[in-house]
């Protein structure tokens, strides 16, 4: 009791306090806000602020130098690193699923989203439940003559670039006339801020459609599809089929920046992705460059451990061990 | 929030004309004086305040100066890339760095038209039944009630409007539009609750206090002279109140009216949160669209290359040039009617 | 007919008030608990979070606009009845003023984040303080400035007269005198900012811990309201309503007070 009061008093004395702040991603927030909440509590006076804005924030805002480290979906491409005032690296932290999420009235829990039909209903050409090529791969499901709301982010977004990435990868058309990018120009639609903002409409509106990390969909008890992965599987997204996706990947590129969407692998989940944390290799504040550095072990060793509690898939044993390697040179 | 601050026409038509300037007489230097200087009376005081009273007011032009200079910089890079092509451009594509700035343009102008269509005759009835029929013991409690609209966060009508006012729209309001004005095309499915007539009712119910309460303000200026005049014709209350009140006060009606448009023109928080965030321009008042003031609290932290920054900030610029006028616009109508300018007999 | 006319436009602007205010309260009042008060937001997902640290950054913004906004905003609204009436400067500044007054908040956070944040390199408290500062500028000004010229000058004269410092004279005879009109602005300045969200966006940021460092990024009130209203998950929306609630009842308050001095002031010809 007293030796608890004693640490107490201890703890706030050395609460001179490390204030971190971090920004980006809205794909693993909820993760990262266990973590930080944790890590908060065991390591008193080091509070480590992650606001989820969006992936293109957390790539613009760190870039910037306006928050300690920026965490995103989408690997920054070349010319963004060569641009950036702050030199960054990626550091991979946990695997997620993106799920086209749904909300038809009567047409239960698990209708399947053939690839060309999903790009289709994004592209418009698809625009009833109704429609005979949804209805081939979900027979006996009693689909509703309704309008397809299709919900997308508004924001630069992480989840967007796994999605149109794996949208790109499975339908030319949309590689053709849309792309893949943290925002893109949506052919149609209505626009949701972050995942909780897509999953938020989804709820809300009868006949939407919409993608968002698994656990949004989990937490908020949304119907999601199955998907018809590259080797001809029909799967719902789960830990394994990430990690099967990850595995799947023959060699992992020494920066980590990698697109493991539409995975040969035969359980592999199809839009599976890891996510990333920015972290500055040449921290202007050496002692807050040592509290991420302290954070990023301290994940890798404790937190990693957490992650499937919240159905994200923790990093393969052999990336686990690379990563590991590649924090320790950070000063 | 939207609380007008409070303004004293009586008080300043009170005021005599090209009041005395305070100026401290030059006195001989007298016993008392020089006792009085001693104590801190000394011209150096003096125009140390003085001085510091006009650095305070040059910081409000110094101010407005940078927050100008600061957008005009922040978006060179579209101005010089895109011109005056930017406001008449549709494209809104991040991936290729495509940016004009019509979706946004739209959404604002026809969101606050809708505003103003259901805000400015609802806004008039109320001012004139306060002004000309209401009980006096319901007039303090209505304007009370009216002052506390304005008192209300915008970020909370968003709330509202995102949980009570969305569902009843497309539960109840909507589709009945739909099937009675659907023909004009302005109102046809897809519904998606939120959208641009949301958007538009949310600002309607916000800038109503404004609108009313300064339209109130112009109607009491209207001298009873007027009235009587026009009752003494004979005229019906009605008559009197068409003919003496808002004849010889539409000038300052209107002003309001641009008032209440400035509000909705350069409204954010509640528009963004019910207005569907799409780039597009559709004649369906029930599709998504976004306005400009929206997609800069959308996209704003996110915009993660330069040139997509800065089309953002031009954005902001242009809303910023587009709200002075608007407000120039209207502050001069108000002031010709509130300070001087004699009514007009018609 | 006309009058019925009247009548229904006034109840049909009255329903959605009465409206809001049963929702807010009955929302509100339902899921406000002693948490909200005490803790700081739980992590996403789990339950039993509050606003406490909201509140506090609320607080702490406020302050520091209150501090920056009211004392310019008085001295100018000085400058603007009593050295400079009539000339080109006042005009300039009386106009700048109202130009202030009409900008959309929004831009004043690009603003602000461009002239501050970015420069000093990380949002702040300091930033939101100063965005929210400038919007309570003019709103002050303008006010002191009516109210300082409904002074009768035979109480300047008075003071002059007696051989008092013309500053002095200023400061403790002619703006104490309208000193019940110029709290009213200033209490107006203060509701129209508390419920302000779009400047804070990119400037305090938002925090989820407890913060009152300037130079770090803290919550405020509309901020998480704002976050909470468009997330997926009920308990959050519960908490949205509550901190709806709170802000409301704080703004009232405010106005409410603005009210009662003005009633009971001296100067009564305030509406």
């Amino acid at each position: 009791m007293i030796l608890a009061a004693a640490l107490m008093v201890c703890a706030a004395g050395s609460a001179g306090a490390q204030k971190l702040n971090a920004a980006g991603a809205t794909f693993p927030y909820p993760i990262y806000s266990k973590w930080f909440s944790e890590y908060a509590t065991q390591h008193p006076g080091v509070q480590i602020n992650y606001q989820s804005i969006g992936s293109g924030g957390g790539i613009r805002q760190v870039t910037e130098g306006t928050v300690d480290f920026g965490a995103s979906d989408m690997p920054m491409t070349d010319t963004m690193l060569s641009q950036s005032k702050v030199k960054l690296i990626h550091i991979p932290t946990v695997l997620g699923a993106v799920v086209p999420v749904y909300n038809v009235p009567g047409a239960g829990t698990d209708l399947k989203f053939a690839p060309d039909v999903l790009a289709d209903i994004y592209l418009g050409k698809i625009s009833n439940w109704s429609d005979a090529r949804i209805a081939k791969d979900n027979p006996g499901v009693k689909l509703p003559n309704q309008e397809i709301y299709v919900v997308h982010r508004s924001d630069g977004s992480g989840t967007t670039f796994i999605f149109t990435d794996y949208l790109s990868k499975v339908s030319p058309d949309w590689k053709t006339s849309v792309g893949a990018n943290s925002a893109v120009a949506w052919p149609k639609g209505i626009g949701g801020k972050g995942n909780e903002g897509v999953a938020g409409l989804v709820r809300q509106m009868p006949g939407a459609i919409g993608y968002v990390e698994l656990i949004y969909a989990l937490q908020n008890k949304i119907s999601y599809g199955y998907m018809r992965n590259a080797a001809g599987t029909w799967l719902k997204a789960s830990i394994e089929g990430v990690t099967d996706a990850a595995g799947s990947l023959k060699s992992m590129p020494a920066d980590y920046r990698v697109s493991i969407t539409n995975a040969p692998g035969k359980d592999s989940y199809p839009i599976s992705s890891f996510t990333y944390l920015l972290i500055p290799t040449h921290p202007t504040d050496a002692t807050k460059g040592k509290v991420i550095k302290d954070f990023l072990t301290w994940m890798l060793d404790h937190g990693e451990g957490e992650v499937s509690a919240l159905d994200y898939a923790p990093l393969p044993a052999s990336v686990a061990a690379k990563v590991k390697s590649t924090v320790s040179t950070l000063p | 929030m939207r609380i007008q601050e409070p303004r004293t026409p009586r008080a300043a038509a009170a005021e005599p004309a090209g009041g005395l300037t305070p100026v401290a007489v030059p006195a001989p230097a007298s016993q008392i004086r020089k006792f009085l200087q001693s104590r801190g009376s000394s011209s150096l005081a003096d125009s140390t305040f003085r001085w510091l009273m006009v650095l305070c007011a040059l910081s409000i032009f110094g101010i407005v100066a940078l927050i100008a200079t600061e957008l005009v910089s922040s978006s060179k890079l579209t101005l010089t890339k895109f011109g005056m092509k930017f406001f008449f451009g549709s494209a809104w594509d991040p991936v290729n760095a495509d940016f004009g700035a019509l979706p946004f343009i739209y959404g604002t102008v026809v969101s606050s038209l809708v505003a103003l269509v259901i805000a400015v005759p609802l806004a008039v009835g109320v001012a004139v039944f306060l002004t000309e029929m209401c009980p006096k013991a319901l007039r303090g409690i209505l304007s009370f009630l009216t002052e506390l609209l304005a008192a209300i966060p915008s970020v909370v009508y968003g709330l509202w409007a995102i949980f009570v006012l969305v569902p009843l729209l497309r539960l109840y309001v909507n589709p009945l539009l739909i099937k009675t004005l659907g023909w004009t095309g302005l109102f046809v499915a897809p519904d998606f609750g939120i959208g641009m007539f949301a958007a538009g009712v949310i600002l309607a119910i916000m800038i109503l206090p404004i609108i009313s309460s300064l339209t109130r303000e112009v109607m009491t200026a209207v001298p009873h002279t007027q009235r009587e005049a026009v009752l003494a014709l004979g005229a019906t209350r009605w008559e009197m109140i068409r003919m003496g009140v808002l004849r010889n006060a539409r000038i300052g009606i209107v002003g309001s009216i641009i008032l209440g448009l400035g509000r909705a023109l350069g409204e954010t928080m509640a528009v963004a949160m019910v207005i569907g965030s799409s780039p597009t321009i559709s004649k369906s008042l029930l599709a998504p669209a976004a306005t400009m003031a929206s997609v800069i609290a959308n996209e704003f932290a996110e915009a993660a290359d330069d040139t997509y920054r800065s089309a953002l900030i031009e954005i902001g610029l242009a809303l910023f040039l587009v709200t002075i006028v608007v407000n120039m616009l209207a502050r001069l109508l108000m002031w010709a009617v509130t300070r001087g300018a004699p009514a007009r007999v018609t | 007919m006309a009058s019925a006319l009247a009548v229904l436009a006034t109840v049909l602007v009255i329903a959605p008030l009465v409206a809001i205010f049963i929702d807010l309260v009955y929302k509100g009042a339902s899921s406000l608990d002693l948490n909200f008060f005490t803790k700081i937001p739980a992590p996403v997902g789990e339950t039993g979070g509050g606003m406490a640290n909201s509140i506090v950054g609320s607080g702490v913004l406020l302050g520091l606009a209150s501090l920056l906004g009211i004392p310019v905003g008085i001295a100018a609204g000085i400058y603007l009845a009593e050295y400079g009436r009539g000339t080109k400067l006042s005009t300039v500044v009386r106009f700048t003023a109202d130009v202030l007054n009409g900008v959309p908040s929004i831009v004043m956070g690009i603003a602000v984040y461009a002239l501050i944040v970015a420069p000093m390199k990380g949002f702040s408290a300091f930033a939101g303080g100063v965005a929210l500062g400038i919007m309570m500028v003019p709103t002050v000004a303008r006010t002191t400035e009516e109210m300082l010229l409904m002074v009768p000058h035979s109480i300047r004269e008075a003071a002059l007269g007696l051989g008092v410092p013309t500053w002095r004279a200023m400061l403790s005879i002619t703006l104490k005198t309208a000193m019940p009109g110029v709290i009213t602005g200033c209490m107006l300045a203060f509701a129209r900012v508390a419920g302000e969200t779009a400047p804070l966006l990119f400037t305090a940021f938002g925090n989820q811990f407890w913060s009152t460092n300037l130079n770090q990024p803290i919550s405020a009130l509309p901020l998480q309201i704002y976050v909470y209203a468009l997330s997926p998950y009920d308990e959050w929306h519960r908490l949205a309503w509550a901190g709806s609630l709170v802000l409301i009842a704080l703004i009232v308050i405010a106005v409410s007070l603005v009210r009662y001095v003005t009633s009971r002031g001296v100067l009564k010809g305030a509406s």
